[in-house]
């Protein structure tokens, strides 16, 4: 293994003159790249010493092939000094706090003793800013009188030099513009000892250096040109604004040289600014961007650098890697939780590492031998590529003409082949957006046919994934240590429980909670068949006694097919999520609870109650919890996975399904449901008539049209849940619907309402619709209708269909929640990535404080108990109740 | 080398924190000293099983929870009762050093086991404490954990499912209040007002029993514009405004009618910054009389009408809406915009109790501890009532690093994410080129600590598994 070196620290610093013309290879003087010939001119931007991009040729400087030489700076002697933008305000504060003259800072003595340090505290001293100085005063060092600078973006400077005339009394201001000489000269000026008090450390940043003399030319490594297809060269947009520069620059020389008018050489001065300003960020205020010959703003030095696509956000913080796959996720319920399905095809082109020992040689040469193709997935799997130790690596190819058998014999310890997958290898498993660490998770390898990732349904929730096109990523470990952490950290198993909030995240999901919620309703009895079918896939060793034998024949009940995968010691007491919450609750009595909705487990067995999604469903998970907590996260796995199966079968006995004419109702109903919405309706028209009288009281802090609303909006809502009352009753057990919304798998009795009774009233922001024509929604109703038809109420349901205002109504209100997905993903994600940013380099450190990396203490204890939300039960510390439970073996 | 300087700042942050405590103890202690001899007289009205009990010395909580239960209790219920086997688990328990959650919720189970006639056994005691004693050392947070990351994860990964719709009914009907994510962005903003500011009064023990007594207080605290008072004309022919005060409303709202003369012509000059009139006051029939000050002009006028209907004669200016409700058999005002200093000062009202939802204000009235148990609560409330369970803990992690500096600072490039010490890290975040041009100048050192940082240079983040220097192997004793 290599020694792991750190870098210890990164200096940042400017660059002086002087160390620009040292560290540079080459003096660039000539505009162009290269001649006729497709040589690189010498002297010009892509002189051969400042490394090399075309492959096979070897750099200038040091001797090195294209890929291992890093490229050398140049650099291109300034005709005259030129700012550089960035650095404008830190020139225009110099400026107007030091001496025009002297150079020293307008402050004296007593007034900088104010920022210098205490005694007793080094930090307590302050950096002196431009609004400490009063601006014209008088140098107190030299006497001299100051004058006011203006700054005028982007980067000129103009000192407005007043002067009072001693006739006439009058105060004459002359502007006079500063040259980037002038600036230059009165930076120099400055004292050393006056920059520290300014927080400029001056063996490093001296201010004159902002005003360039010299600019560094970049290798071309940082600028490579590429070659069109029609064989043209093209050039990147940093060496297309380095050839302006040193054009102008030379231009600038020549015009200098010939003693050219003042005005002309001014011109070339700004011209020449322009051009490296534009070089260092081409989107500076009050400054056209340099453009491309195709109208394309240029891409220069400080664009490189920014945003989201930059070389910090995109290529610094984000890496790229290697073997990793993508592709569509489909559902297998067969899977475990802690597998994944992986198609043949990928896991035949990635590989692992393996070292070849003595004891695995024969196991590595039948690898070789098999080499690049596998077949098919039941035979073994081959490998990719031979490693030799001298770093040569060998590419395996199939076939008569292959390479496999001779490599196979060549091969002893110490070499390394890249194995193809197989099953049971680790692999990374990630869906975007990644907004939590389960979205990466780590699970066992199965191979399998077809051509998409195969996953168990239950483990959608922490992924946030389902199967409507869904892609997902798996990345294939390298190292042993990256597998081990792979393994014991990020497995799924590790991670069924939240750290958001100390429960399980992953658990039965739509099917598997109707189908436990079908198998353990009420009491059922199934003969030996039905009951093995029912647990054919879980993993009970040994058939429980019957529960009752009548004529010789043995039955087993339904709560013992569902105790059969709990363990043995589980006692857990508590109401499911199909309670009605009736009054007086029943649960004490003789006979029970009439929906059965108390859950006794004693030891590990049923004894009553329906299990759902308070049970077993994800987020809830209520027994799950209580596994992990007695047993570990690998028993909680397998739990999970004999749940998903014997769920699976039991809702498979019946089938299950829904159709159009499970919403249907019968007359009675209809009728029923018919004057409900005729009373709402003549109501709401007769409270209206009360408002257009003015009668209508309005409630304290309230207009009497808010009021009005307000009231209209609750009375419809409940006559749409009154219809859904109706509709509920004539449906029961037998409906679909019904066993989804009571069981907790899926949809709502409000759901169900919609589709047999009544949509309801449409809003947006809350409010009735009110928008569109003058004074109504639609040109259907009359102006000032205030009706509950004329603003979005839909009186008919999805499937006795909708009329055309209703369905226009019903459109809008949809919108609003297409709109409200669109708006909030963006600003959750930005909430997100600031965040992670402030809080990222929180850990807790070894004696239990939390502290930023930096060492700074943030908490003393975590969490002010020092407990880990992660192994939390629902935030306590101890889930006190859970054991009380199962010591007592009694409800609590 | 590392290692002790670490140390060193450890300790001269907790020497801090030892010579801050009798600080506040004495000012506690001036607190209870008025209080002591009402406390004294609670002690002797106490049953004589309650002063047995508080003889146990036992946390507040759970002295409250026995004592209830043991007075809940008849005498012969009482002869029965093993008084002092309860005191020895509860001794036991407080000797385990449990966190108090836990220890009251046994002692709950126990008491309600016993009421029920089913007495916990010794044994099973035991084997209930051995159990917890595990499950304590098993939920302690782990060295080098990523807390940060967890906390950010936690809440931000919510923030995608929640509702975007500003604007909701809390509890009450007729006050909007911003909930949800733009909520929960504002919190974590540190904004100086929030959209919706809002306050939920409680009242002393003497208003808030009834309703009129409440709404006393709460006229007290509703800005309330003159017009409310009484009739304003605007006289075009006698070039005037003038406003004949109502004394009945005056009377009901209980203010004196002089009090209201005064502070309109007042505030109209302080607080609306219009000078431009005089004033006439008829005392005895609560006449006021403006003149402006330039009379040939009508705008002036009608200028001068607004600013006296509108000015403010009784109430908080910045409060706009008071609502008085009842809620838990107490009477409590929420009101639509927030000034606590000034709701402080009002008689009648709860300081104790009184929230706002601005918590910038808290921090400047109450100081940056009332601000960060604000921002837990606000934000804890926030997610709470969009269905989202997420630890407390979580929260104030966030908390406790916006507050970290005495003031309450953003989450984002004006606060934390801004002021980092590593250069790199704060080029990563935003604003990247001004960053690393201000570095050059002053001079900066990255010492890659931090988790960007390293990962931009390509080595392992010191979190985590990263973060793990020493392996040991304990040696089994000989």
């Amino acid at each position: 293994m290599t020694s792991p070196k750190r870098i210890g620290k990164i200096e940042f610093g400017l660059l002086s003159p002087k160390q620009i013309r040292d560290m540079s290879v080459c003096k660039v003087i000539w505009p162009d790249t290269y001649d006729d010939d497709g040589f690189p001119y010498p002297k010009g931007l892509m002189d051969p010493s400042l490394g090399v991009i075309d492959p096979g040729l070897r750099c200038k400087t040091c001797g090195q092939k294209q890929g291992d030489c890093p490229g050398h700076f140049g650099h291109i002697d300034l005709a005259k000094p030129v700012i550089h933008v960035g650095y404008t305000r830190l020139i225009r504060k110099l400026l107007r706090i030091t001496c025009r003259d002297c150079g020293r800072l307008l402050l004296d003595k007593e007034e900088i003793e104010k920022f210098s340090a205490l005694e007793d505290d080094p930090y307590s001293a302050e950096t002196i800013g431009e609004k400490d100085v009063k601006k014209e005063r008088v140098c107190p060092y030299c006497g001299e009188q100051q004058y006011k600078i203006n700054f005028e973006k982007p980067t000129s400077f103009v000192e407005v030099i007043s002067v009072v005339d001693e006739n006439t009394g009058k105060t004459i201001k002359t502007e006079q513009k500063l040259t980037s000489a002038d600036i230059r000269e009165r930076l120099e000026r400055i004292t050393d000892d006056d920059l520290r008090l300014l927080g400029i450390d001056p063996d490093v940043a001296r201010p004159e250096w902002a005003v360039l003399t010299v600019l560094p030319v970049p290798p071309v490594t940082v600028r490579p040109s590429i070659i069109l297809e029609n064989g043209q060269r093209s050039e990147d947009d940093l060496t297309h604004k380095l050839v302006d520069i040193i054009r102008i620059n030379q231009r600038f020389r020549e015009n200098q040289d010939a003693g050219a008018p003042q005005l002309i050489i001014e011109d070339l001065w700004e011209l020449l600014q322009y051009h490296v300003t534009t070089y260092l960020d081409n989107e500076v205020a009050g400054c056209p961007p340099a453009r491309h010959r195709s109208g394309r703003p240029l891409k220069t030095l400080s664009q490189r650098l920014k945003g989201k696509d930059g070389r910090f956000r995109g290529s610094l913080s984000g890496k790229r890697v290697n073997f990793s796959a993508r592709t569509v996720i489909s559902p297998d319920p067969n899977l475990s939780v802690g597998e994944v399905g992986v198609p043949l095809a990928i896991a035949n082109e990635m590989s692992v590492p393996v070292r070849v020992t003595k004891q695995n040689i024969e196991d590595i040469r039948a690898m070789i031998r098999i080499g690049p193709h596998r077949p098919t997935l039941r035979d073994p799997c081959g490998a990719n590529y031979v490693n030799r130790p001298d770093g040569r690596r060998i590419r395996l190819i199939a076939g008569p003409e292959g390479n496999c058998d001779t490599v196979a014999e060549m091969i002893e310890p110490g070499w390394k082949i890249d194995r193809q997958l197989r099953d049971g290898d680790i692999v990374l498993f990630n869906r975007q957006p990644s907004l939590h660490r389960m979205s990466i998770m780590s699970h066992r390898i199965k191979v399998m046919n077809g051509r998409t990732f195969r996953l168990n349904p239950a483990v959608c929730p922490p992924y946030n994934a389902d199967f409507d096109g869904d892609e997902m990523n798996l990345h294939v470990p390298q190292t042993e240590e990256a597998r081990a952490e792979a393994e014991l950290l990020v497995a799924v198993q590790e991670n069924i429980l939240s750290p958001r909030f100390g429960a399980p995240i992953i658990g039965g999901l739509h099917d598997h909670i109707s189908g436990i919620f079908i198998l353990t309703n009420q009491t059922k009895w199934y003969t030996k068949s039905e009951f093995l079918y029912l647990l054919k896939y879980t993993k009970m060793d040994k058939m429980p006694e019957p529960g009752k034998i009548v004529d010789g024949v043995p039955y087993w009940s339904n709560k013992q097919a569902f105790s059969v995968i709990l363990p043995k010691d589980v006692s857990m007491f508590y109401k499911a999520t199909c309670c009605q919450n009736c009054n007086p609750c029943t649960k004490d009595s003789e006979a029970g609870c009439p929906n059965d909705a108390f859950v006794r487990i004693v030891d590990g067995e049923l004894l009553c109650g329906t299990i759902d999604k308070k049970s077993v469903g994800a987020m809830d998970g209520a027994i799950l919890n209580r596994i992990i907590r007695l047993h570990g996260t690998r028993r909680a796995r397998e739990y999970i996975d004999d749940l998903t199966k014997l769920s699976i079968r039991a809702i498979m006995i019946n089938g299950f399904s829904y159709g159009i004419n499970d919403t249907d109702l019968g007359k009675n109903e209809h009728k029923q449901i018919r004057d409900v919405l005729d009373q709402a309706e003549s109501d709401a028209a007769q409270k209206i008539s009360i408002f257009e009288q003015g009668h209508l009281e309005p409630m304290p802090g309230r207009t009497p049209e808010e009021t009005l609303e307000l009231q209209l909006m609750s009375q419809l809502g409940k006559a749409r849940d009154r219809t859904g009352d109706i509709a509920s009753r004539h449906l029961g057990f037998e409906n679909s619907s019904v066993v989804m919304a009571v069981s907790g798998a899926r949809g709502s009795m409000l759901n169900m309402a919609q589709m047999a009774g009544c949509i309801g009233q449409q809003a947006v922001r809350g409010e009735r619709l009110s928008r569109g024509y003058e004074d109504r929604t639609l040109p259907h109703f009359r102006r000032g209708d205030k009706g509950a038809g004329a603003h979005g109420f839909v009186r008919n349901s999805y499937k006795s269909g909708l009329t055309p205002t209703e369905f226009f109504f019903h459109a809008i209100g949809g919108r609003e929640g297409l709109v409200d997905t669109a708006v909030r993903t963006s600003q959750s994600g930005y909430l997100q990535r600031r965040m992670i940013n402030a809080l990222q380099d929180l850990k807790v450190a070894y004696d239990g404080t939390v502290r930023s990396t930096g060492g700074k203490i943030i908490q003393f204890v975590y969490g002010e108990d020092g407990t880990d939300p992660a192994k939390s039960a629902s935030g306590q510390p101890v889930d006190v109740k859970g054991i009380a439970e199962s010591v007592l073996k009694e409800e609590i | 080398m590392a290692e002790k300087s670490l140390e060193e700042k450890v300790n001269a942050a907790l020497e801090e924190a030892v010579i801050e405590e009798p600080v506040a103890e004495e000012v506690a202690e001036k607190k209870t000293r008025s209080k002591k001899a009402k406390k004294e007289e609670e002690v002797e009205q106490l049953s004589p099983i309650a002063q047995e009990i508080l003889s146990w010395n036992l946390p507040k909580t759970l002295f409250v929870l026995t004592k209830n239960w043991a007075e809940s209790k008849t005498e012969e219920e009482l002869e029965e009762l093993d008084l002092a086997h309860l005191h020895a688990r509860i001794q036991r328990l407080i000797d385990e050093n449990f966190p108090v959650s836990t220890t009251t919720d046994l002692v709950k189970i126990l008491i309600s086991k016993h009421d029920a006639g089913k007495e916990v056994t010794d044994e099973q005691f035991e084997e209930i404490l051995a159990r917890i004693n595990r499950e304590f050392q098993m939920t302690r947070v782990q060295p080098c954990e990523a807390v940060g990351i967890n906390a950010a994860h936690s809440i931000g990964e919510p923030g995608t499912q929640m509702t975007m719709r500003t604007f909701h009914f809390a509890g009450v009907a007729e006050i909007n209040v911003t909930l949800g994510l733009p909520r929960l962005i504002e919190i974590m903003d540190a904004r100086k007002e929030p959209s919706t500011p809002t306050m939920t009064i409680f009242l002393d023990e003497d208003y808030r029993e009834s309703r009129d007594k409440a709404r006393e207080v709460s006229w007290k605290i509703e800005a309330a514009p003159l017009h409310e008072f009484g009739d304003i004309e605007t006289d075009i022919a006698e070039m005037c405004v003038l406003v004949q005060v109502n004394k009945d409303v005056c009377k009901k709202r209980k203010i004196a009618l002089s009090e209201v003369l005064a502070k309109a012509p007042q505030k109209i000059r302080d607080k609306r910054h219009y000078r431009e009139f005089e004033v006439e006051t008829d005392e005895v029939e609560g006449i006021l009389k403006f003149i402006p000050k330039n009379e040939d002009s009508y705008q002036n006028l009608f200028q001068l009408a607004e600013h006296v209907r509108q000015v403010i004669v009784q109430g908080i200016d910045d409060i706009r809406r008071v609502v008085v409700r009842k809620e838990n058999d107490e009477y409590i005002l929420h009101t639509e915009g927030s000034n606590l200093k000034d709701v402080f000062e009002i008689e009648g009202v709860d300081c104790k109790r009184t929230k706002t939802n601005n918590i910038a204000e808290i921090a400047s009235t109450l100081g940056i501890e009332a601000a960060r148990a604000a921002t837990i609560d606000e934000a804890y409330a926030t997610l709470k009532e969009q269905g989202i369970s997420v630890d407390r803990r979580h929260i104030m992690l966030v908390a406790d690093i916006m507050c970290m500096d005495g003031e309450v600072k953003q989450i984002g490039r004006h606060g934390i994410a801004g002021e980092k010490e590593s250069v790199l890290s704060r080029a990563s975040f935003e604003v990247t080129v001004n960053h690393l041009l201000d570095a050059a100048i002053a001079h900066e050192f990255d010492e890659l600590s931090g988790v960007t940082e390293n990962v931009i240079v390509g080595q392992p983040i010191q979190l985590g598994t990263g973060d793990v220097k020493l392996m040991v192997r304990r040696v089994p004793p000989q």
